[in-house]
């Protein structure tokens, strides 16, 4: 499966991510300072370091388990992909991600929700993303999960202190396809901890099975 | 005839209300369908359900706990006594669902699409439940009140032929009914980390189902009472004591469950915290269910029909105030801003409402709701009848 490494020490913040997502959407430009229905991944600072937002495409997604019209489906190259056609605007997606994700277009009489595909059609023709390939700092990798969890514990212990020793992403909320290293505690870049290590699916199979 | 004479209605205060409710929540329904979600509610991407979802739908639903429990009582535990008031509970939970129905119209960002739970099936998803159970219980509810209209329009055949059915119909309600009370609580299962520890606990299915019987008891009485202000129609005030005893009893074992969950949660704390959500939270629980439920079980406030309808209107509104406080105010500090409902989200659900209370008058104007009642003649329990007197008496001030 495919993911994306997002080393927060590496970003300079100059948001070629965020324009190489909008032309490969065909987004509209946008002052947006976090995620919208036009905004898909966004450069934030914190302190001394910048990083990027962007849905996690968990391996257990929460919105495909809560979607009533399974709208979502977790692709088994990784993406998380929307089937625009089959949503209704129930927006349970968007209560019940932990990490915030899914925007709606609020502004349209006939609106949809809105997040970052990971590119997925360029992943499936064995493409990489268009904010990966973008970065010129290499902040932002694309490549096999396997290979990124790999690469970032060498970077972790290669510069010892120089990173929160811990992959933000490999169990979060049951793992997802974006990692995260960082100089800086996760909390700050708004991935929370709270989200703990399990899948949130399970907390209501165990209902909906009984 | 003096309806055939007279061309204009009466105007009358409520008239006069109604009438502006509606305007202005049809002029909020222009905006919500050609502007869309923005333009007409503060719902944002931080605070993507509000008021439609917390109290039109939450709330709609609950109403209509009174119309399976009572058709519960009399169909499939023969209490037979309460047949009196199975027709105006069974309108209740319809006009419930009607609300609910239309509600959901509103809020989906694409109301055209809400057949596609129908066909498009995510079975792991407790939305796809609710879906499934809207439309099931609207169903059996619209074959529950229909041989009311049948009757009226003297199709007594088709109205006999659907009556053979009563007890699966009811058992289906039970089923669907109790299905869907719990599952609109498992809906909040899978945000332990947004939703507040006073509100959030596994045993969420459970609370709704449990405080949905409450309330909906209360609503029982709530509009027996209306209906005998309004229409002079029967006070069936034993039965009425009866329910309100059921009730005390249903509210003692909520409230129990409920301050055990939040133990369970480790979140006793939160109780005595100084802050917003703890306020809320004793607004509801307080004045909501303790309250009511000692109202409820005291014998003598339980007799004194005041006291009763008071504790039948706490009852109702503890329970709009928790369903309000999951949806809203539980998840507005994960949320990061403060959620408002816009002029546009509240004149429709005023509008609703209103709907509801006028089709409820209607409905008992022109449909037989409150008899012919085919089991209980009024002559057939003296002392009973005496009572019932008695506390229409008490009632009207004499």
């Amino acid at each position: 499966m495919k993911g994306i490494l997002i080393d927060v020490s590496k970003c300079i913040g100059c948001g070629a991510c965020r324009e190489a997502c909008r032309v490969q959407n065909n987004l509209p430009e946008s002052n947006d300072t976090d995620l919208s229905a036009r905004t898909y991944t966004v450069v934030k600072t914190t302190g001394e370091v910048n990083y990027r937002r962007l849905c996690m495409h968990c391996l257990d997604p929460t919105c495909a388990s809560v979607c009533p019209v399974g709208a979502f489906r977790k692709t088994a190259a990784g993406p998380v992909i929307y089937a625009a056609e089959r949503c209704m605007g129930c927006r349970y997606c968007m209560v019940a991600c932990p990490f915030g994700v899914p925007r709606y277009e609020w502004d349209k009489p006939l609106p949809l929700v809105r997040k970052c595909t990971m590119c997925s059609d360029r992943v499936l023709a064995g493409g990489v993303t268009a904010c990966s390939e973008a970065c010129p700092t290499a902040a932002t990798l694309f490549g096999d999960r396997d290979t990124l969890i790999k690469e970032a514990r060498a970077r972790i212990a290669a510069e010892p202190g120089k990173y929160v020793d811990r992959i933000y992403g490999v169990e979060e909320a049951g793992g997802a396809a974006v990692l995260y290293i960082s100089p800086v505690p996760f909390e700050k870049l708004g991935l929370p901890d709270s989200v703990g290590k399990e899948p949130l699916p399970l907390l209501t199979y165990a209902v909906a099975r009984s | 005839m003096n309806g055939a004479t007279r061309i204009w209605p009466r105007v009358t205060f409520w008239k006069v209300v109604f009438l502006a409710v509606v305007l202005a929540g049809s002029y909020a329904t222009a905006v919500r369908f050609l502007r869309g979600l923005g333009a007409s509610t503060a719902l944002s991407d931080q605070f993507p359900w509000g008021l439609w979802i917390g109290f039109d739908v939450l709330c709609g639903v609950g109403l209509a706990a009174g119309g399976f429990a009572i058709t519960a009582t009399v169909y499939l535990f023969h209490l037979e006594r309460f047949r009196p008031i199975v027709r105006p509970t069974v309108l209740t939970a319809y006009l419930g669902y009607l609300l609910v129905c239309t509600a959901l119209l509103y809020d989906l960002g694409r109301p055209y699409r809400i057949w596609h739970a129908i066909i498009m099936w995510n079975p792991h998803s407790v939305m796809f439940e609710v879906a499934w159970c809207v439309m099931l219980y609207s169903a059996v509810l619209t074959a529950e009140f229909l041989p009311v209209v049948l009757e009226r329009i003297g199709w007594t055949r088709p109205a006999e032929l659907i009556k053979k059915f009563s007890v699966p119909l009811v058992l289906l309600g039970v089923i669907l009914s109790t299905l869907h009370q719990s599952s609109l609580g498992s809906l909040f299962l899978i945000m332990p980390a947004k939703l507040h520890p006073l509100w959030y606990s596994p045993l969420l299915p459970v609370l709704f189902f449990l405080s949905a019987i409450g309330a909906g008891l209360g609503m029982v009485i709530f509009e027996s009472f209306l209906s005998w202000r309004a229409f002079r129609k029967r006070l069936e005030f034993d039965l009425l004591e009866d329910i309100a005893r059921t009730a005390a009893v249903v509210l003692a074992c909520y409230l129990v469950l409920r301050f055990e969950a939040i133990a369970a949660r480790g979140a006793l704390r939160h109780l005595i915290m100084p802050q917003a959500e703890t306020y809320y939270f004793w607004m509801e629980v307080a004045l909501g269910g303790l309250a009511p439920m000692l109202l409820f079980g005291i014998p003598r406030t339980r007799r004194n029909p005041q006291g009763m309808f008071l504790a039948a209107v706490l009852a109702v509104l503890g329970f709009v105030t928790n369903r309000l406080n999951v949806s809203i105010t539980g998840l507005a500090a994960s949320s990061g801003v403060n959620y408002f409902p816009k002029w546009t989200e509240i004149t429709v659900t005023l509008m609703l409402v209103a709907m509801g209370f006028a089709a409820f008058a209607l409905a008992v104007r022109f449909l037989p709701i409150y008899g012919p009642v085919t089991h209980a003649s009024p002559h057939a329990a003296p002392p009973e009848r005496q009572r019932r007197l008695h506390a229409e008496q008490i009632a009207a001030g004499d």
